[in-house]
């Protein structure tokens, strides 16, 4: 391996550095006591953030009065049936798609991508929107692109369309647009949560500044950190002084990523492309601008204005009874734990997932799943 | 019958987690009679079978070999297939091999030369480890009722002590011979094109002679051996603390990993604990003998990475907690095929 | 999705870049980062996207960032501590009336 390699692998690598984790583990405890409630809940909306607590298990080294929960933060988990059920549609009727692996094994109104590949239709797993544009110039007739995602993987589909497609190249967007679901948490009755940590890449694109009217209009702290431990740990210990000292403000711990201002041109070519829209999210209903669909003057890219999506024939069959005991729905808002699931890691596993959460790698239960079940670990007595 | 949901195997039935070793106790462990005179046959599920001759052990194993692609950076399926039998009984505390067996299942259309290649790759492990191959098989199979070519090895050694992989008590040490991860990320890379810069090598090796200094340097201190392939650590470190009836604590930063695994390790999102290595081994080791079995290893070529990365408790018997330095949680065994995030 | 590893620029042709993360070599595309970039520099990579490039000193910030967290953290103490000195002056004071 060269020298610059490994020097770049070691100074990320500092970012794990376990001596700084614990002094951080601790002004966390601290923080969390002079609260005083118990417990103290927060909320995250990444992913990224959740695969980062799990696979270090932070959560065995957070004082137990201080709750860190997930909520909607899996793009791939709060695509709607309609919206797999219209991928299904066009890849049944003979129509090329290609779209990002995570989203082929979630079930529509009943049956999934991967049931639909299987019995012979042409799906495509591919890695990057550009790999799916190049599958189109590469061949005769259609290929939509099924582009699943939140704003960060939006600005991609956004560039690619602003680069130029081939003429058989098409989007169907199940894009997702976060800071509205935040909303929805932070106006839900029954919350508890005292302070949101904001996604780093999301916010790399959008800035800083997105979530200050938020935190003003909800008197909620909202902190921007990135997905190394030490960032995580310093962004939850920035957001814990913030809700100790009821300053319902926007810190951005993820500096040498994200400014309050954001990425300008990233922003420019989404907005150019796509709009918000209101939408269902999977089980969690209703969510006011939380979707991102292609602008009128891309109408000749969308799929949904070029094919005739008819979802009759997929509504046919009944969800299966596992189906109905799934809480995804609540594990998504940050109701419950996969823990609290009676088909986590018995019916429900990452080989033989029902819900949309287990399948995939962004989804709470697949998360837990991976990373031994119960990342929420308690602390044993040294040896 | 077999109690399986479907009745049909599927590929996780053969990556050597939760689901083959249930499979195999449903199908065989449960079909087959039990071992003679009270020696460790299938019911243990030991890295080899031993049985009393005499006053010594006649320690046996068999293993088949499949992989693809079969010639890899730092090895190919001949030398797999020889070192794989030659580290099973290492495992058992087998290091002087009697004799191997090699039988050849080639697929209609295979190269000769390729045949050739292979044969050389296994002669010269048999020369490292001294173990001559004195009986095989061959058999052709039609195109594409076989893929390529399959080698099956049988191994037999005797010795005057088995060691088994339940001996852990709490307070017993873990030790690795080296670093982890090399041969199943470097197959990983190979198979999905994955640019590295120089290149990951499989470690595969046999282990007997490494094995020999440990066992001279520690005796029946140590305790417990299993080399961890299909499954990795992860797998390995589980049925050594199930069958033993301890728990163990796994300090993930003592784990040696090299640089170049940790790269495609993070980047394909694979933890190198999950992958197989198979020029590597797991030690059980009473605590007073630690260092001095360590200090044999590291004396070693094959062991200069060698490294205490874990110990027994009596808490959560059969389970492995991971310690990652900056937090803790439990290690689960990787159960079905390794699906890289590529991206 | 990429977590996060930053990469480093090797080569660039047009808006597309050849970006070796940690060892191992990817394609990025240009076209969505709101800075010049050149070969040497650092990026974040989002689905084959350099979504921003990273100044190097910026990870030296980010540690000295944290490192002031926990100097407040100290600082927090010493108040904590004067408080509870307080609290417990007064109790004393309290239980002495009281006798």
């Amino acid at each position: 391996m060269s020298a610059p390699s490994r020097e770049a692998q070691a100074r990320q690598l500092r970012f794990r550095d376990p001596a700084e984790a614990r002094a951080l583990a601790a002004r966390i405890a601290q923080l969390t006591e002079q609260i005083g409630r118990d417990p103290v809940a927060v909320m995250h909306v990444c992913g990224s953030h959740e695969q980062a607590i799990a696979r270090f298990g932070l959560r065995a080294v957070f004082p137990k009065a201080l709750d860190v929960i997930m909520g909607p933060g899996c793009p791939v988990c709060v695509t709607d049936v309609p919206e797999i059920d219209e991928a299904l549609a066009l890849a049944e009727a003979g129509v090329r798609v290609a779209t990002y692996g995570d989203i082929l094994r979630v079930r529509g109104s009943s049956r999934s991508l991967a049931d639909a590949k299987a019995a012979g239709a042409r799906v495509e797993v591919v890695y990057s929107v550009t790999q799916a544009v190049e599958l189109a110039r590469a061949s005769e007739g259609p290929l939509v692109f099924f582009a699943t995602g939140f704003e960060t993987t939006a600005v991609a589909t956004a560039a690619a369309l602003l680069a130029g497609t081939p003429p058989n190249f098409s989007v169907l967007s199940a894009h997702k647009y976060i800071p509205p679901a935040m909303e929805i948490v932070a106006e839900m009755p029954d919350t508890r949560v005292e302070g949101f940590l904001a996604a780093g890449h999301a916010a790399t694109i959008t800035g800083a500044r997105v979530f200050e009217a938020f935190a003003a209009r909800h008197r909620l702290p909202v902190v921007v950190a990135g997905f190394e431990p030490l960032d995580v740990l310093a962004g939850l210990a920035r957001l814990l002084e913030l809700v100790r000292d009821g300053r319902a403000e926007v810190a951005n711990m993820y500096p040498r990523c994200v400014t309050r201002e954001g990425n300008r041109v990233a922003q420019e070519q989404l907005w150019r492309v796509f709009r918000p829209m209101g939408g269902c999210w999977r089980g969690i209903a209703h969510v006011p601008n939380g979707n991102l669909r292609l602008r009128d003057e891309w109408a000749h890219v969308d799929a949904r204005r070029r094919f005739d999506i008819d979802l009759a024939p997929l509504r046919a069959d009944a969800p299966s009874g596992l189906l109905r005991q799934c809480r995804c729905g609540d594990i998504r808002a940050g109701l419950a734990r996969p823990s609290d699931c009676a088909l986590f890691g018995r019916a429900c596993t990452a080989d033989a997932p029902v819900g949309a959460c287990m399948v995939s790698s962004e989804g709470t239960c697949r998360i837990w799943a991976q990373y031994g079940g119960h990342p929420d670990l308690e602390t044993e007595a040294q040896q | 019958m077999t109690g399986l949901p479907d009745e049909r195997i599927a590929l996780k039935h053969g990556t050597g987690g939760r689901a083959m070793r249930s499979l195999v106790e449903r199908v065989f462990v449960q079909g087959f009679d039990a071992a003679p005179g009270g020696g460790i046959g299938l019911k243990e599920m030991d890295d080899g079978a031993a049985l009393r001759v005499g006053d010594r052990w006649l320690v046996l194993t068999t293993d088949s070999h499949v992989i693809h692609p079969i010639f890899f950076p730092g090895g190919d399926i001949g030398r797999l297939a020889v070192a794989g039998t030659v580290n099973d009984l290492a495992m058992m505390g087998a290091t002087e091999v009697l004799a191997l067996t090699s039988a050849v299942i080639v697929e209609e259309g295979f190269s000769s030369a390729d045949l050739e290649r292979i044969q050389r790759s296994m002669q010269a492990a048999c020369r490292e480890a001294g173990a001559p191959v004195v009986a095989g098989d061959t058999k052709v199979m039609g195109r594409r009722e076989i893929d390529g070519i399959v080698i099956s090895t049988t191994g037999v050694a005797l010795t005057d002590r088995v060691v088994t992989d339940r001996g852990l008590r709490p307070g017993d040490v873990l030790l690795v011979t080296g670093t982890i991860g090399d041969h199943g990320l470097a197959i990983l890379a190979a198979r999905h094109g994955l640019a590295l810069e120089g290149t990951l090598g499989s470690d595969v090796a046999p282990l007997n002679g490494l094995v020999r200094a440990a066992l001279a340097a520690g005796g029946e201190a140590v305790v417990a051996m299993k080399d961890p392939t299909r499954g990795g650590v992860a797998s390995a470190l589980h049925e050594m603390a199930a069958k033993s009836g301890v728990g163990i604590v796994l300090d993930e930063t003592a784990v040696p990993v090299s640089d170049a695994a940790r790269a495609a390790a993070e980047l394909v999102g694979i933890d190198p604990l999950h992958v197989a290595n198979e020029g590597k081994a797991l030690l059980g080791v009473r605590p007073e003998a630690a260092e001095r079995v360590l200090a044999a290893l590291r004396a070693h070529p094959l062991g200069a990475d060698a490294a205490l990365v874990g110990r027994a408790v009596a808490e959560r018997p059969g389970s492995v907690i991971l310690d990652t330095g900056v937090g803790r949680r439990l290690l689960a065994e990787p159960d079905g095929e390794l699906m890289p995030r590529i991206c | 999705m990429c977590l996060g590893v930053p990469g480093r620029v090797i080569e660039i042709d047009g808006l597309l870049a050849t970006v070796d993360f940690w060892g191992v070599r990817r394609q990025v595309r240009l076209d969505v980062v709101d800075e010049p970039v050149a070969a040497g520099d650092y990026v974040l990579n989002h689905v084959g996207f350099a979504i921003r490039r990273i100044h190097e000193s910026e990870i030296e910030t980010t540690l000295a960032l944290y490192e002031q967290l926990l100097r407040e953290a100290d600082e927090d103490d010493l108040m904590a501590a004067d408080v509870r000195g307080e609290v417990e002056a007064s109790a004393k004071r309290r239980d002495k009336k009281g006798q």
